[in-house]
């Protein structure tokens, strides 16, 4: 599907969207008059243990980034370099956390043109305590906002594993600044905003599987393209800390319960179910990476558990709010399969420096779990969601399959927009002797490690 | 005076330092170091990305000696550290010019002990 093709159907896509009913609860004065029990459905009305459990998920999707993800790509990088990953990832934090207030949550959930949001909620103008019942009608609206955030944190930092140990802190910080707001904020828009074309269209993506995933692993693959491989890869670059990297994948885990179950937006048995399916996933795709391994390599590796977990909490991701645990065993089981043939395979073969795996994690991964989400979702788990192929409806499949290339399309061309403006405005990459000195001694004056005291 | 240095297993330190103090050998430095002899390295497997060639972990003895003491050194260190495998290590033994001992300012086969 072309660019063009795309923007031209969103105003249309909108047109259908606007027809459905306007949010509950505005009560004609008149019929309250008259009738003491209103016929009409109460106002939203704040749920304590709603509000109490997104609050809480919230505070677990913030700890994904730092340190789940930051320990997980702090260790699989050389000494040299363990800082600039600690301070890729807190800056994420702190740049798209103040971005999301000012305008960021805006673009990406004001209901909006087709594109994206507009600037009606700029600094969070509108957004208060109570709740907005299109997203959510049962806690505040600024929890939504605010857990909104943290995926918008996360998502640009997973792209660090794809340029890291060569990219220059200033250009990181203005890349992200700009891919949050001309790539995220859209395609969040166009999948979860109230008039995005791609809700429209009848698009499964419960918890992230293209807006965060795919689109971050697409993003990855375009940056690791153009700036290049590392210095020294394909000698050796092996992990200087693999405990960090399991701390780091535990923490990951760990959060990903906030943010599969947490999207369920309430305290309720779909956040349990969605709770279920992403443990079992994330279990059955470290255990057959591992297994993989001992069959192809001889030895299973810590690594490779952490590595098959992660791939399998992406891929469950979309699917978590519609699939069963079977479901969830085989997109766990398939997504291990998928992704160490990129990563141990194909990455090899055609020699790109993906250097940490963001795309044949995070992509591949993505890909797979927003696919198999039209194979496996079933209403039984969910009856706000939709039959997959394997419950005798085929079109969610392809529907499925129209979201990903859509996604994978827009996320390649923007990046490549974005990566060629920070390139001309400051340089990507880092001068050739500060990039074999490491970039905490020349990006950030500080060194991880002593060697003595 | 000779100045003996061992490049030995790590997981065999324990058992030369024993043999050295029995010896009445108590004055060694050890460092951690990487190398590889007749093992030429191992090959680790990173998400399924072998690496061949990586230098195994090893420790290094500096150990500074009179000439009577030279040859206990030698037995003990052997005595700890052999498995009759490869990979058990070496021993250099190189002349030593001078030795002086810093808190005293002592010199030559006095400072040693």
């Amino acid at each position: 599907m072309s660019l063009l093709g795309f923007f031209t159907l969103a105003p249309l896509a909108m047109l259908i969207a606007d027809e459905t009913p306007v949010p509950q609860g505005i009560v004609p004065a008149a019929v309250t008059a008259v009738v003491q029990v209103p016929v009409v459905p109460a106002a939203p009305k704040i749920d304590s243990g709603d509000t109490a459990w997104i609050l809480t998920s919230s505070a677990l999707v913030m700890l994904m980034t730092l340190p789940g993800l930051a320990l997980f790509y702090g260790g699989l990088v050389r000494r040299k370099n363990v800082l600039s990953i600690l301070m890729q990832c807190s800056v994420a934090i702190g740049v798209i956390s103040v971005q999301w207030v000012l305008f960021g949550y805006s673009l990406a959930f004001h209901p909006g043109t087709g594109f994206w949001g507009g600037f009606q909620w700029m600094g969070l103008h509108g957004v208060g305590l109570e709740p907005y019942a299109d997203y959510s009608a049962t806690i505040p609206h600024q929890l939504f906002m605010i857990f909104q955030a943290m995926f918008a944190v996360i998502t640009p930092a997973l792209i660090i594993g794809a340029f890291a140990e060569r990219m220059k802190f200033s250009a990181f910080v203005l890349f992200i600044l700009l891919w949050a707001t001309f790539v995220y904020d859209p395609i969040a828009h166009w999948v979860w905003g109230m008039g995005g074309w791609l809700r429209g269209m009848g698009t499964l993506d419960f918890a992230g599987g293209t807006v965060v995933h795919i689109n971050a692993g697409i993003a990855a693959i375009v940056t690791a393209l153009f700036i290049g491989r590392r210095k020294g890869y394909g000698q050796t670059v092996p992990p200087h800390n693999l405990p960090f990297t399991v701390i780091g994948a535990g923490l990951l885990w760990f959060g990903w319960f906030g943010f599969n179950s947490g999207s369920a937006l309430a305290a309720n048995g779909l956040a349990v179910s969605a709770f279920v399916v992403t443990n079992t996933a994330a279990a059955a795709a470290g255990v057959v990476w591992a297994f993989i391994e001992w069959f192809h390599n001889g030895k299973p590796t810590t690594l490779g558990f952490a590595t098959g977990a992660v791939a399998g909490l992406v891929a469950i991701t979309p699917a978590s709010g519609f699939v069963d645990v079977m479901g969830a065993l085989a997109i766990g089981a398939g997504v291990s399969v998928f992704c160490f043939i990129m990563v141990a395979m194909v990455k090899p073969k055609f020699g790109y420096d993906d250097s940490l795996d963001a795309f044949g994690v995070h992509g591949i991964g993505g890909i797979w779990g927003a696919l198999a989400t039209g194979l496996f979702a079933t209403k039984a788990v969910n009856a706000a969601g939709a039959d997959g192929l394997f419950y005798g409806n085929p079109m969610q499949f392809i529907i499925q399959l129209k979201a990903v290339a859509v996604t994978v399309v827009y996320s390649a061309v923007a990046t490549l927009i974005i990566y060629k403006l920070v390139d001309v405005l400051v340089g990507v990459r880092i001068e050739e002797k500060d990039e074999l000195k490491g970039l905490d001694l020349t990006e950030h004056r500080e060194a991880g490690y002593t060697v003595l005291e | 005076m000779k100045l003996v240095i061992a490049i030995i297993q790590p997981h065999k330190l324990e058992d030369v330092k024993a043999e050295l103090y029995k010896a009445d050998i108590n004055l060694i430095t050890v460092s951690e170091v990487l190398g590889h002899g007749r093992q030429m390295g191992v090959t680790e497997v990173y998400r399924g990305v072998k690496e061949t060639g990586n230098l195994l972990r090893k420790v290094r003895l500096e150990i500074g000696v009179n000439d009577t003491f030279l040859q206990p050194t030698i037995d003990a260190i052997i005595k700890g550290a052999r498995s009759s495998e490869v990979g058990d290590g070496k021993i250099f033994v190189l002349d030593m010019k001078e030795c002086i001992r810093i808190s005293s300012g002592e010199k030559g086969p006095v400072a040693i002990g």
